[in-house]
């Protein structure tokens, strides 16, 4: 069942932004083949005329008045970034030119 | 380095254009999507937030009632079926302006579908073009890249991030893929997002300023072979920031493509870049596996369950779309197509609706607006509005007109004083002596006197050239400082030399 | 040792208003016992001399503590009115954020991080007036059943420090076990408030889905996340779930709903007949095969004292219960890939550049991911985008959410005949330090969580109390309870009664049979210990 291998998991490492080493990868790899077949019953358990639950007790329609609240000052919002510059948050280049 | 292209013409000799578009539109809710923040455009970085605005750790987000309430409206607006229970979703994907590293948008439960809206070109020529959803979603943070060349991202050395703009209210629509638009398609596009543009401006849910990224279009094309009904790769051409840049964009990615089909080449599926500056696009980001946004319902979030007392509550706070009124006024107007589009495109459509509904006949309302007030506007470098002149100058200058009290002449020179602050016309004409000298004896004398000092012309006229007496009346207007009844004049002028008019 | 601090919150809080006691002294006692117990988490030059102790607190907030115990004592002496529970001090799982204290989520990626807002829970104890003496280790991010997985270190049993003390909420069940707070709070996504006091021989207890705020809680998976009172007594759980509890408009899935008559239901339970008439389910799953010998016999002597108070026993099946570790861990990994996404290394926390190669953007948020996230916490970053992803969704998450569905109509149908179910909290006792976390399976960890998990998929109520020892190694046994969604009312009913019961049977409180814990540190080996 499980068509977990170290490409796999390198993709998905990719696509969560998690730099990782060969040997993570292998037993990572490893580790969710076993989850993956572990949990794979729960697919043969359920039928399609199921509904789905992604709320476990259902409400609806929960808003907001559209009125301006509380805001942090600049000096609140920066206190914690690793880096900053004139009241923005600094980080590294978006892209490397080839 | 710019890209090949084919001549337009060309493109369209070979090939059928399929359209699609993705506009934002940014709602002017007070307070941002899913947070209380302030919806503001501008201010100092990073103040308009909260800590849910900014994805401080252990924050949760809250759905704006009133941004749901404009999201129906565009919906119903757009002719599109309101879902009954709709959901909010995660779209993941990690990108510094985006503060929880995913954007809350919609997925499979959009909050309208499946409408349409018809587009009319300049021509008359209309086009239905489906839409396929419409959904709420936020907006991202600002990006500005510092270093390397003018603001670009390529080769920037560092960016820095605003989030003020982080969870600002967006509708996003989405339309089905558009066919059969030929060699309309870039004008067909421009009309289109005009359209978007006027709705939203029209039902008051958005600012509508597409200079300030109120109204946002991203442009799919594609091209299929004349003849072939099976779509081409598509581009995704983003940036596109005005209705004119709309139309080039558009042009130019049918020609591009042309020309690398031509080439016998392949469309690489893409996102391309529009630059006004150049007119051109370049290559974004290619599309691949990695765009995997693995949707999953907002669990943070609970769904949206409509009924129709609500729709319909919404329903009838709709006020007349922009296209049916512009077909109302101008049946009631009795105005031709080419009058219609020039009182359009001259930005005269609410003056004249204003001065129509003050009193005055829908054709002397355009012919104040479009003529001598035009002139003044044009001349001073402000809007028609900004003149000074109102719906009620217009209708007291055409009371007085009608009323023989002043000729067309002396009303423009009145507006001039209006305009210039002297008052109301009435006040004016009476302040200046303005008032049209009818009295028959004044005039008689001084058609005399013009009479005789024109003998040759006076033979002309009893001689039959009636047209002749144009002249003896322009003396008489000379004489009177222009405050004759010219209509009288000429009269006078016949009757004296015994001429059926 | 002050006698203070075996006094439960209800005994302080009458202890406070007849002005027998200051905040002030009842604060100050719990400080020392933490000093005196907590050994490396005091600080820095503590962790460097290796002093060892209970580790159950990232952060001590003394002065602050004291401060709001002395400004409750003023007011007190001033005549005026305070809330129940003004002046009890009471400790937070480092989940809950707070202004002015670090909040870390035991995780290196927060390390250091201030919040500039407070949660909306940590709003409502301020209000309430209670001192606030630090915040209790966990499992990274919550992730974990045994505490083990803390950037920090772990925390340990106070019954043996070679065992785990439960997890997620190790730090917050050892607190109030070991005397260092009345109270704590914690969150149990699949069990981190009640395994946690079942293995440390106090009560915990998880509310309906949306009865207590969210805002301002390190989310792990927003759909099953809960915050809870952590006790020594089931009345002192019923005060504390009073005061955090009831509707927040900052939480879009917070119940709209008065709190109900906890306390009062509580009392009601314990007194003479509470329990007469009840009708409570044994659920057949979760109380046969797989679990310990010794927690089945402390079971089944809760049965009979149930029992012998009046209640009716009945067996109920969940058939889909065998479906819940899969499922949970399906939604629970897909909700925390999301959740954990924020963590980037940009606006807050841990940035940590690439060793090597172009310095993008990209790369320093997978740099600092790499760098700030500890191995579970990966594992399920990495569990949750394969489930979620293209192709994958509807097999695995689609279909969990449809287990889910499963399970709350097995929920309604035995509640259609009982008034609560039981089962016990966990399978075994607290294991071993290090014997589940260095196995290659890490299934081995997670289907310790079989008993808990059900109730978070259906968003229904539960509590743990203890039972008793197991005869074989002497370590608590917890019994769990639950109740439909908005009922939990009736846990704080019949856990009382249980309770007294229980009581009335050792004649005196389960940690009675404690061992103290100054010798225990004292005796222990802890160059030799994990």
């Amino acid at each position: 069942m499980s068509d977990i291998n170290r490409e796999t998991v390198a993709h998905l490492a990719q696509l969560a932004h998690i730099e990782m080493t060969d040997t993570e990868l292998d037993a990572l790899a490893s580790e969710l083949g076993i989850i993956v077949e572990s949990v794979a019953s729960v697919s043969e358990a359920v039928s399609d005329d199921i509904p789905a639950t992604s709320h476990p007790i259902p409400l609806k329609n929960v808003f907001r008045e559209d009125v301006v609240g509380e805001t942090l000052t600049a000096e609140e919002a920066l206190s914690g970034a690793p880096d900053e510059a004139d009241g923005k948050f600094k980080v590294p280049a978006i892209l490397v030119e080839d | 380095m710019s890209d090949e292209i084919l001549s337009f013409e060309e493109a369209m000799e070979k090939y059928d254009p399929v359209l699609g578009f993705e506009v934002h539109v940014e709602l002017n809710t007070a307070t941002k999507m899913f947070d209380s923040a302030p919806n503001e455009f501008g201010d100092t970085p990073n103040t308009n937030i909260t800590p849910v605005s900014l994805g401080l750790p252990g924050v949760l987000p809250v759905v704006n009632g009133k941004a749901v309430e404009s999201s129906i409206k565009l919906g119903l607006a757009l002719g599109c079926e309101i879902a009954p229970v709709s959901h909010f979703a995660r779209k993941n994907y990690f990108y510094p302006d985006t503060p929880k590293n995913f954007q809350t948008s919609q997925y499979d439960e959009p909050i309208a579908a499946n409408g349409s809206i018809d587009i009319e070109l300049e021509d008359g020529t209309v086009f239905t073009i489906d839409i396929e959803r419409a959904h709420m979603e936020e907006d991202a943070g600002k990006l500005t890249h510092m270093g390397g060349s003018a603001g670009r991202i390529q080769g920037a050395e560092f960016s820095l991030v605003d989030y003020n703009r982080a969870g600002v209210p967006l509708v996003e629509i989405v339309t089905r893929p558009i066919v059969g638009a030929g060699d309309r398609a870039p004008e067909l596009a421009r009309a289109y997002v005009a359209a978007i543009r006027d709705i939203v401006k029209a039902l008051g849910i958005s600012d509508a300023r597409m200079e300030r990224g109120n109204v946002r279009c991203d442009a799919n094309v594609s091209l299929m072979p004349k003849g072939s009904t099976e779509f081409g790769t598509r581009t995704e051409t983003k940036n596109v920031n005005s209705l004119r840049s709309v139309e080039r964009a558009v042009r130019y990615e049918i020609q591009r493509h042309a020309a690398v089909l031509e080439a016998g080449e392949k469309i690489v599926q893409e996102t391309r870049m529009w630059h006004e500056d150049t007119r051109e696009t370049t290559a974004g980001r290619p599309k691949s596996d990695a765009d995997d946004y693995r949707y999953f319902p907002e669990p943070d979030l609970v769904p949206v369950v409509t009924d129709s007392e609500w729709i319909e509550r919404l329903r009838g706070e709709l006020p007349e779309m922009p296209a049916e009124r512009n077909k109302r006024l101008k049946t009631e107007w009795g105005f031709s197509d080419e009058e219609f589009r020039d009182v359009i495109n001259a930005g005269a459509l609410e003056p004249i609706e204003a001065t129509v509904a003050a009193g005055a006949p829908a054709s002397v309302a355009r012919k104040w607006w479009m003529g001598e007030i035009a002139r003044i506007a044009k001349e001073r470098e402000v809007e028609l509005t900004e003149t000074g002149a109102t719906a009620e100058t217009v209708v007291e200058l055409n009371k007085l007109v009608e009323a023989k009290k002043i000729n067309d002449k002396i009303a423009r020179q009145v507006l001039g004083f209006v305009v210039d602050g002297e008052g109301k016309p009435a006040d004016i004409v009476e302040k200046r002596g303005l008032a049209v000298v009818s009295d028959d004896g004044a005039l008689s004398s001084a058609v005399d006197e013009a009479l005789a000092a024109m003998p040759d012309v006076a033979d002309k006229i009893r001689a039959g050239k009636v047209q002749a007496a144009g002249a003896v009346v322009g003396q008489v207007m000379k004489a009177t400082r222009g405050q004759a009844d010219a209509a009288r004049v000429r009269e006078l002028i016949l009757e004296k030399l015994g001429v059926e008019g | 040792m002050s006698e203070l601090i075996k006094l439960s919150a209800a005994e302080l809080a009458e202890k406070l208003k007849s002005g027998e006691v200051s905040s002030v002294e009842v604060t100050q006692a719990h400080l020392d016992r933490i000093e005196a117990t907590d050994g490396a988490a005091l600080d820095e030059s503590n962790r460097a001399a290796g002093k060892a102790g209970l580790n159950a607190f990232l952060h001590i907030n003394a002065e602050e503590a004291l401060e709001v115990a002395a400004a409750v004592d003023k007011d007190r002496a001033a005549g005026e009115t305070l809330p129940e529970l003004a002046g009890v001090p009471i400790a937070l799982k480092d989940l809950i954020v707070t202004k002015g204290q670090p909040t870390t989520a035991a995780s290196k990626i927060l390390e250091g991080w201030m919040s500039p807002y407070d949660g909306t829970v940590t709003q409502k104890v301020r209000a309430a007036r209670m001192p606030i003496l630090g915040k209790t280790n966990l499992d990274e991010f919550a992730m974990g059943s045994s505490t083990e997985h803390s950037a920090f270190g772990v925390t340990r049993n106070p019954w043996a420090l070679d065992r785990i003390p439960g997890g997620s909420g190790g730090g917050s069940a050892v607190a109030v076990a070991a005397f260092q707070a009345p109270l704590a709070l914690g969150t149990d996504t699949g069990g981190s408030i009640r395994q946690p006091a079942a293995v440390t021989g106090s009560v915990g207890v998880k509310p309906t889905y949306g009865g207590i705020s969210r805002y301002g809680v390190i989310a792990m998976a927003s759909s099953l996340d809960q915050v809870g009172p952590c006790t020594r007594t089931v009345l002192d759980a019923a005060l504390l779930h009073e005061v955090v509890g009831g509707h927040d408009p900052k939480d879009s899935t917070s119940l709209n709903e008065p709190v109900g008559p906890l306390v009062e239901q509580a009392r009601a339970g314990a007194a003479e007949g509470g329990l007469k008439g009840l009708r409570i389910g044994v659920i057949k799953e979760l109380s046969g095969e797989g679990f310990q010998a010794g927690v089945l016999s402390r079971f089944q002597e809760s049965l009979d004292l149930l029992e012998q108070a009046g209640a009716e026993i009945v067996e109920v099946s969940l058939p889909s219960v065998k479906e819940a570790i899969g499922a949970y861990y399906l939604i629970m990994s897909s909700e925390v890939s999301s959740n954990l996404a924020k963590y980037d290394g940009v606006r807050f926390g841990l940035r940590e550049l690439p060793k090597e190669g172009p310095m993008t953007i990209e790369r320093v948020m997978a740099a600092s991911r790499a760098a700030g996230f500890g191995t579970e916490a990966k594992r399920r970053i990495i569990l949750g985008t394969y489930a979620l992803s293209a192709g994958y969704y509807d097999a695995y998450y689609g279909s969990a959410q449809k287990v889910r569905t499963l399970i709350q109509r097995d929920y309604a149908k035995a509640f259609e005949t009982c008034d609560v179910l039981v089962s016990p909290t966990a399978p075994t006792t607290a294991f071993k330090l290090g014997e589940k976390n260095e196995s290659a399976d890490p299934m081995a960890m997670y289907l310790g969580d079989i008993a808990t998990v059900p109730t978070n998929l259906a968003g229904v109520p539960s509590i743990s109390l203890p039972a008793g020892l197991a005869d074989e190694d002497g370590l608590p046994v917890g019994i769990q309870f639950t109740a439909p969604a908005h009922e939990d009312a009736r846990l704080y009913r019949v856990g009382a009664g249980l309770e007294a019961a229980l009581n009335t049977k050792w004649g005196a409180p389960l940690w009675a049979q404690m061992p103290e814990t100054e010798s225990l540190i004292r005796d222990f080996d802890f160059g030799g210990a994990k």
